[in-house]
């Protein structure tokens, strides 16, 4: 489904992703870890397609196109979404308003008739049930005050309202307390299936407990220096990141 | 130039939807100004002796007075002589009503997506429609008559009404008030007239929309409203002009007058044509508007969406005369390109306990100049008396100016005065957030806008505030790719 190859990126100038190698086939759980600062929420932002970064080499495709060809609305009307880090506030806009538009945008791209007000409420409650996300903060003006926990769930709320087809989700467990993890990753459990594909970024092996990876990769400074299984993630909550620098800067070029 | 400032300027770059005009043949008045011309104008609308002196008194004052500087805008001397101060369209016969009006003119308006065909209209709304100089036709008069309500075009209440115009024509707007309101005391053409007996409750809106046609040619319509003891009425305001190289000049005047519990909701949402993208042409806006709350109890609410115009100079306010009276202003003031506005609103405190509010929300873009400039003033008599003011201000780009100008004058030590200000940016992050869930940036944009100025076009009624969400959108349209 996303097939990523050589990609490197800067910022100003300045590279942070230096040649990612990533295959991520449907059905897929990956968990991309690693120590601050070393590229995750990067390569989450090139792959949304956030304009201040500039790809300077590699490609990425998805499910067949080019992903970096695309707008990043377009990209999100393709099925990427990202839960992000830090949600950003839009003061007077509702929840709910501002879903609908996106929710009808995307519908519209993939030639579907919008969703009336009466349907969209309805996806709306059903969707609202399975990350137990409350009716009052959707009324509320979109992050507007929300608490660190509550806008967390609120990404992963518009995750299950727009079902996309790869979900990444930067550090969505940071900020959450034990029961809204458990909601939150019982949330995207649910919406997982044979056909969609999701990207955990994550400091803590603990939401790892609840969302089972696939395969656990480390980034670290611009490159994912290891790959393995979910245990990999166990071990790194064990010995912390020395021993996979070490290993790094002893074949480094 | 940063991304994000690119954006916004693709954004901003919307033509004018309301630029066409349409030739139909006009009775003007030759070109200047002078008591002739005021006298021509007087013996066109067959007005008594009473209304050409009162004319002519206020042209006296305003020969003696000075255009005036202190507005934070900029436009190039007006030359009263070169302009021209009243164009009708010519029609063969007076209509005595809406159906007899000639069909072309009606065109124009359906043009605009104003239908003055009662059957057609939405229930619910009287409309008056004034073409340059002149009222064109005024629907749903009978069935405001038979409750009492007077809804007409001010030429017909000169006539039909003398002793009202006489009583109020002038006492809340002065004709020596300022210098625009004294031009237009001297040489207003046309305008709306609305009267609202005591009990009632007006039960449709009324309506004005004002759409200049004739080129070079000054607007200078006048609204009366009176709201007699527990009564109310809701009242919209419409505009718009030709897109036009030169300049044109419009100076309204707007009085209220609210007698005790009486309520009075103004709402005018302007779109006269703000100019093109290098600032030329456009209309220059320069409005008085006042209102009164005479009686105890007593109510008068503002609420303005400005996004036309090229030079906007105008502060709706209230006169709290009345013990326990309340005035409110909600406004958004949208500039683009280079446009300018000076705007705000005068709050005055007379009576006790009287409470006045003020919301303002202005968004910047382009190069233009957006000032909010307020006063509130609270007398000696003014005992308990509260004000709030929120000011905020958006910025779009960096090539624009939002300035605040607050101006607070109080009297009586009981009374209590708050005023909150902000400034903020629309960011690269919330269009990047809006994009990343499928919303292109054009309506991430109007979201983003439509939030923000959320609380002003909440007050707006239902069909006004979808018309008005449109409009900012447009307005904004071409600032975002
Ligand atoms: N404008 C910029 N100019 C230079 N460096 C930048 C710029 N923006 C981000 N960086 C750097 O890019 C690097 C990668 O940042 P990124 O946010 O991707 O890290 P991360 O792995 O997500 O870290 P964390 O675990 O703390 O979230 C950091 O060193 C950061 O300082
Ligand atoms: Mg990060």
């Amino acid at each position: 489904m996303l097939s990523i190859k050589n990609l490197h990126a800067s910022i100003e100038g300045t590279p942070i992703l230096k040649g990612i190698s990533l295959e991520i086939k449907p059905g897929e759980v990956h968990a991309i870890m690693g120590p601050n600062g070393s590229g995750k929420s990067t390569l989450a932002s090139v792959l949304a397609g956030r304009e201040e970064y500039e790809v300077t080499e590699g490609e990425v495709s998805f499910k067949g196109k080019d992903l970096l060809e695309l707008s990043p609305e377009d990209r999100a009307r393709e099925g990427v979404f990202l839960a992000f880090q830090y949600p950003v506030e839009i003061p007077g806009v509702s929840s709910t308003n501002f879903l609908r538009t996106a929710v009808n945008q995307v519908r519209e791209y993939r030639g579907q008739e919008p969703l009336d007000a009466v349907k969209f409420l309805t996806l709306m409650k059903e969707k609202m049930k399975l990350v137990e996300i409350d009716q009052k903060l959707l009324s509320r003006a979109l992050n507007e005050g929300f608490s660190g926990g509550e806008k967390k769930k609120n990404e992963i709320f518009q995750m299950a309202v727009l079902e996309p087809s790869l979900s990444i989700l930067d550090e969505t467990d940071s900020g959450l307390d034990i029961d809204a993890l458990k909601v939150v990753a019982n949330g995207v459990n649910q919406l997982k299936t044979k056909e969609n594909a999701t990207i955990v970024v994550t400091h803590y092996q603990r939401l790892l407990d609840y969302i089972v990876p696939d395969f656990v990769h480390v980034l670290y400074n611009g490159r994912i220096v290891k790959s393995g299984a979910k245990e990999l993630a166990l071990e790194l909550e064990e010995k912390g990141y020395d021993w996979i620098k070490e290993e790094v800067s002893g074949t480094a070029v | 130039m940063s991304k994000d400032n690119e954006i916004l300027e693709e954004f901003t770059s919307k033509e004018y939807e309301h630029g066409w005009s349409v030739n139909y043949e006009a009775d003007e008045a030759p070109i200047g100004l002078n008591e002739d011309i005021i006298r021509w104008i007087s013996a066109k609308k067959e007005e008594p002796q009473w209304m050409l002196d009162w004319r002519l008194k206020a042209y006296r004052h305003w020969e003696t007075m000075e255009e005036p500087t202190w507005p934070n805008v900029r436009y190039p001397k007006i030359d009263y002589q070169s302009l021209r101060y009243y164009s009708a369209p010519k029609q063969k016969k007076k209509p005595s009503n809406i159906n007899e009006v000639d069909p072309e003119l009606l065109k124009i308006y359906d043009r605009l997506g104003i239908s003055l065909n009662e059957q057609k209209r939405l229930q619910g709304i009287a409309v008056d429609a004034v073409l340059d100089s002149v009222s064109v036709g005024t629907i749903f008069k009978d069935t405001l008559s038979k409750l009492g309500v007077i809804f007409c075009s001010f030429s017909e209440a000169v006539k039909e009404h003398p002793e009202l115009v006489k009583k109020y024509l002038g006492s809340v707007v002065p004709a020596t008030d300022n210098y625009f309101a004294a031009l237009n005391s001297a040489v207003f053409s046309d305008g709306s007239f609305c009267y609202i007996p005591k009990g009632v409750r007006c039960p449709m809106e009324l309506s004005t929309y004002f759409r200049i046609n004739a080129a070079n040619t000054g607007q200078f319509e006048r609204t009366l409203i009176i709201a007699e003891d527990q009564s109310y009425v809701s009242y919209l305001e419409g505009c718009t002009a030709p897109q036009r190289d030169e300049n044109q000049l419009h100076a309204a005047v707007v009085e209220i007058y609210a007698a005790e519990k009486a309520e009075v909701k103004y709402s005018t949402v302007q779109n006269w044509y703000p100019g093109d993208k290098n600032g030329k042409g456009g209309i220059y806006n320069f409005v008085t508007k006042r209102g009164i709350c005479a009686g105890n109890h007593s109510k008068i609410s503002w609420t303005q969406v400005e996004t036309g115009s090229a030079v906007t100079w105008k502060y709706p306010s209230c006169i709290l005369k009345g013990d326990h009276s309340i005035g409110e202003f909600y406004s958004v003031a949208v500039t683009n390109n280079y446009q300018q506005a000076d705007t705000g609103t005068k709050m005055i405190h007379i009576g006790k306990n009287t409470r006045s509010r003020i919301v303002s929300k202005g968004i910047s873009a382009g190069h233009s100049q957006n000032s909010y400039r307020g006063q509130v003033q609270v007398m000696k008599r003014a005992t308990n008396s509260r004000n709030f003011s929120q000011c905020d201000s958006l910025l779009m780009g960096d090539k624009c100016g939002a300035h605040t100008f607050p101006y607070i004058d109080i009297h009586n030590s009981t009374a209590k005065v708050e005023h909150e200000a902000t400034t903020s940016k629309i960011g690269e992050d919330q269009i990047f957030y809006c994009n990343q869930r499928g919303i292109d940036s054009e309506d991430a944009v109007a979201l983003i806008v439509n939030g923000y100025a959320k609380e002003v076009l909440n007050q707006l009624p239902m069909e006004f505030a979808v018309e008005a969400q449109k409009l900012l959108a447009l307005t904004l349209e071409g600032s975002v790719g």
